[in-house]
């Protein structure tokens, strides 16, 4: 049976013999791709092929790679299961009753299947280092700011970044090398990752680092979970790390932070599906207001809605300070507690998700519960700073990921790291 | 369940968003998104931090750059008129 990795299947191919020559990357669906559909896992964007490529897009073909297909996903990135894709949900390669993460799990799914040898996904809140770690591949969600966004479909602009996903560090590392850099097309790039060279990075010298564990990310996790996770921190230790304790108090609000500004961004940039430039069209009976809400009810699935709509709401008057304005202030005590831990630790560590693959079907029905598997992954975001999560073995059979946070643009100090935790 | 949200709010929100919701569809919104904004009630304990973000405006000179064509930026419309796109009525 497929996976259901893929929404469209392409053979794009590149140009010249760059690094990624005889590479096959499936890009997530939510990236730009000229001349074929980027549904963005939606019914809205079923029949949008996209007028232009991203500039990770031309990265990728400049440096010879094939891209091979769009990847699946949760609708416009809003899921941690890739079960609210309109194209029907992705199964684990791992073990194919359960859930191979989201949104990005299209993506992970096709590189854990060998199906593309490398991957692009985006991570909003978690949405490339959940699945790697549901499929037991390596992700990267880099620094705010290192990728350009231009040519992303936007869910929520401060927080989202693409990164790359691979079966080996180093993989991953060469393909962030290629699409790292400033771009004039989105004004939130910097300077940083334009003669990059993380896969020279990634050789596994920990010899003197020092890891920090923030408590808060590992007490509520799963036992099996935990189990493995210790076991890698051994590892690190046997290799001539340091781990040290470090607590993030602010972490405890990351998760409802995250979705307040997540939704209230959602919200906004939603606004754009009205069905008369591109997307589900409502038709052009009664007033605008009547389509548009036409096209907008036929082309949203239900998490899409209710982000759009609690996102609306916590904008509205008499909300605002209650919701959006107290999770900005969360944001920056977030920012505040990482900025204090690395004047101590170089990396932090932490598992990648606090539980095993759930299985299909079994995440929907309560939100709240769905958006609780994020507690580990979201507070980065909410940081700009760069993770990645690679594999550290298996419990009951199922993939383990360990997540490495670094500073700002300290993406060869995770990449190193990670490679120690993968030997 | 809860009653952080009530069903006449879920529809003034869903008229803002232009979303057209059936009944049970506003119930089941009024359950859920009840139970999420609870959870974000925890954010009234955040203490106020004293931050500057170092932001700077990046701009470029308004110059005439290349763009799509108008058949290009047309070809997603589900309808055009006169090389423009077509809507419903405003009034």
């Amino acid at each position: 049976m497929s996976l259901n990795a893929f929404i469209t299947e392409t053979d794009i191919e590149g140009e010249g013999d760059g690094p990624l020559d005889d590479t096959t990357v499936a890009v997530k669906d939510n990236i730009s791709t000229e001349g074929v559909p980027t549904t963005c896992g939606s019914r809205m964007l079923e029949d949008y092929d996209a007028p232009y490529d991203a500039t990770v897009v031309e990265r990728l073909t400049d440096a010879g790679a094939t891209i091979v297909g769009k990847a699946n996903m949760d609708e416009f990135g809003m899921g941690t299961t890739t079960e609210t894709s309109y194209f029907g949900a992705t199964k684990n390669p791992v073990d194919e009753d359960r859930v191979p993460g989201g949104s990005s799990g299209g993506s992970a799914a096709a590189v854990a299947a060998s199906e593309a040898d490398v991957a692009l996904g985006s991570d909003t809140g978690g949405s490339v280092r959940c699945p790697a770690a549901f499929c037991g591949v390596v992700g990267i969600k880099p620094t705010y700011g290192l990728v350009s966004r231009y040519g992303l479909v936007a869910y929520a602009n401060s927080l989202e970044q693409i990164g790359p996903i691979a079966p080996t560090v180093e993989e991953a590392a060469e393909l962030l090398d290629v699409i790292a850099g400033p771009d004039p097309r989105d004004g939130t790039t910097r300077e940083a990752g334009a003669d990059s060279d993380y896969a020279g990075a990634a050789e596994g010298d920990v010899d003197g680092l020092t890891v920090g564990v923030p408590t808060e990310l590992v007490e509520g996790a799963d036992e099996r979970v935990v189990e493995r996770f210790e076991d890698a921190l051994d590892d690190l230790r046997a290799q001539g790390a340091e781990t040290v304790e470090v607590s993030l108090p602010s972490v405890e609000y990351a998760v409802a932070a995250y979705y307040v500004i997540a939704m209230s961004e959602a919200s906004s940039n939603l606004a754009r599906f009205d069905g008369v430039r591109y997307g589900n069209s409502g038709g052009f009976d009664g007033n605008w207001n009547e389509t548009f809400a036409k096209a907008r009810s036929e082309g949203f699935g239900d998490e899409v809605k209710r982000r759009v709509l609690l996102g609306t709401y916590a904008l509205s008057a008499g909300y605002h300070d209650k919701y959006y304005k107290q999770a900005q202030e969360a944001r920056s005590w977030v920012k505040q507690d990482f900025d204090e831990a690395f004047e101590d630790v170089d990396v932090l560590a932490s598992p990648t998700m606090p539980v095993l693959p759930p299985k299909l079907g079994e995440s929907l029905d309560d939100p709240v519960q769905m958006y609780l598997a994020d507690a580990n992954t979201t507070p980065v975001n909410l940081a700009n700073l760069p993770a990645i999560s690679v594999p550290a073995g298996e419990a009951d059979g199922l993939p383990v990921g360990l997540q490495l946070v670094g500073p700002k643009f300290g993406e060869e100090t995770i990449v190193n790291a990670a490679a120690a935790v993968e030997e | 369940m809860t009653d952080a949200v009530d069903a006449e709010e879920i529809r003034h929100v869903a008229d803002l968003a232009r979303l057209d919701l059936a009944d049970d569809e506003v119930e089941e919104f009024v359950d859920q998104c009840g139970a999420i904004l609870e959870h974000f009630e925890q954010l009234e304990e955040v203490p106020e931090v004293d931050a500057d973000p170092d932001l700077v405006n990046v701009m470029r000179p308004d110059e005439v750059e290349e763009s799509l064509s108008q058949a290009e930026a047309l070809a997603n419309a589900e309808e055009s008129e006169d090389g423009r796109f077509k809507g419903p009525n405003v009034s």
